[in-house]
C-alpha cells in the first residue's frame, strides 16, 4: 500500500527525479534551439517526451509501488487510444491526399 | 432464457448479490480510486484533444505556424525562440517535485513543512497560469491569432492552441484551487484523525498535470 511506501522515500529521490525532469526538459528545448529538423528531431521529441513522462507517472505518481490491479486499470483503457491515433493517422491522410487532388488540380 | 418466474428472479438475485458482494478489487480508499478513474477519463479527454490536433495539422494543405517563432520572445535584445514555454515548463515541473515533496512531509506528521510545500506548489501554478495569460494576450493582440485565423499559416492553428492550451491553463487553476483549500484544512488540522492521504490524492491531480504538459509541449510546441 502506498500509504506505507509514501513515507519510506527519501527527499533524495524526489529531488534526484526532479533533476533529471530538468535535464530532459532542457535536451527537448535544446531539439528546437539546435533546428534539428525531420526523423532524428521527431525521435528525440519522442524519446525525451516518453522518459519524463515515465518519471512522473512512475515516482511523483507512484505508480512504480502500486498492486498490478491498479496498474491493469490504467494502462489498459489507452491501447484504445492507440488504435484512435493510428486511425485518425490514416483518415487524415487521405483528406490531405484528397485536398491535393482538388484543390490543386485544376 | 425462460418464462418462469422464479426462475428469472433467482438469475437476478444472483446478478445483485454477485454485485454488492462485500468484496474489495483494489486496496486502497474510494477517494484515491475515484482521482485514478478521474485521470483515466482525464487522459481520454486531453487525447481526444491532441488527436484532433493532429488530425486538422496532417490534413492541412497550409504550412503550419512556426512555433519556435510564433513562441519566442526578444529579452534584453536578445531574440530567443520558445522561451517564455521552456521557463513554463521548468516552473510545473518544479511545482511537481515540491508537491511530491509535501506529500512526503505530510505522511511524516510534519503539517507545517508541508503546508508551506503545497503554498509554494500553488505559487507555481499562479504564475505558470499568469504566463500563460500573458502568451495568450501576446498572441490575441499583438500577433492576431484568431481561432479560425491567424496571419501566419494554417488556419487551424489557433483553434487547436486555444483549445488544447485552454483546457489544460483550467486544470491548473483548478489544481491551484484545490492545493489552497487542501492547504488551509490541513493548517486547520482537520486530517489530523483522518490521516494525509489527501495530499496524496492531491498529489495525483498536480502531477497529472504536469504530465499533460509534458504531451502539449512535445506534440504543440516542439513538433
Amino acid at each position: 500500500m502506498s500509504e506505507v511506501t509514501a513515507n519510506q522515500h527519501p527527499i533524495s529521490m524526489y529531488l534526484k527525479v526532479w533533476l533529471l525532469l530538468f535535464v530532459l526538459s532542457s535536451f527537448s528545448y535544446m531539439v528546437d534551439i539546435f533546428q534539428l529538423q525531420g526523423v532524428l528531431r521527431w525521435t528525440l521529441i519522442l524519446i525525451f517526451m516518453f522518459l519524463k513522462a515515465g518519471l512522473i507517472i512512475a515516482v511523483f505518481m507512484h505508480v512504480a509501488w502500486e498492486r498490478m490491479a491498479l496498474k491493469l486499470i490504467l494502462f489498459i483503457p489507452p491501447i484504445a487510444i492507440l488504435v484512435f491515433i493510428a486511425l485518425m493517422g490514416i483518415e487524415a491522410n487521405y483528406v490531405f491526399l484528397n485536398r491535393l487532388l482538388v484543390f490543386i488540380t485544376p | 432464457m425462460n418464462g418462469n418466474d422464479s426462475d428469472s428472479e433467482n438469475v437476478w438475485q444472483s446478478a445483485v448479490s454477485d454485485w454488492s458482494a462485500d468484496k474489495q478489487i483494489l486496496s486502497m480508499s474510494w477517494g484515491k480510486l475515484m482521482m485514478w478513474i478521474f485521470l483515466l477519463s482525464d487522459t481520454f479527454i486531453f487525447s481526444i484533444f491532441l488527436i484532433g490536433y493532429m488530425s486538422v495539422r496532417m490534413s492541412t494543405t497550409e504550412s503550419w505556424p512556426m512555433t519556435s517563432e510564433v513562441f519566442a520572445l526578444t529579452i534584453a535584445g536578445h531574440h530567443i525562440p520558445l522561451i517564455l514555454i521552456a521557463i513554463m515548463t521548468f516552473i510545473l515541473i518544479t511545482s511537481s517535485g515540491t508537491m511530491a515533496m509535501a506529500v512526503n512531509f505530510a505522511y511524516q506528521g510534519k503539517k507545517k513543512t508541508a503546508v508551506y510545500l503545497l503554498l509554494l506548489t500553488a505559487l507555481l501554478g499562479i504564475s505558470f497560469v499568469g504566463m500563460q495569460a500573458f502568451e495568450w494576450t501576446k498572441l490575441i493582440v499583438e500577433e492576431g491569432v484568431r481561432p479560425w485565423s491567424n496571419p501566419m499559416g494554417a488556419a487551424q492553428f489557433g483553434a487547436s492552441f486555444f483549445m488544447i492550451t485552454g483546457f489544460h491553463g483550467l486544470h491548473v487553476s483548478a489544481g491551484v484551487i484545490l492545493l489552497l483549500v487542501v492547504a488551509k484544512r490541513i493548517h486547520q488540522g482537520r486530517y489530523d484523525k483522518k490521516g494525509f492521504q489527501i495530499v496524496e490524492i492531491t498529489g495525483l491531480y498536480w502531477h497529472f498535470v504536469d504530465l499533460v504538459w509534458v504531451f502539449i509541449f512535445a506534440f504543440f510546441y516542439l513538433w
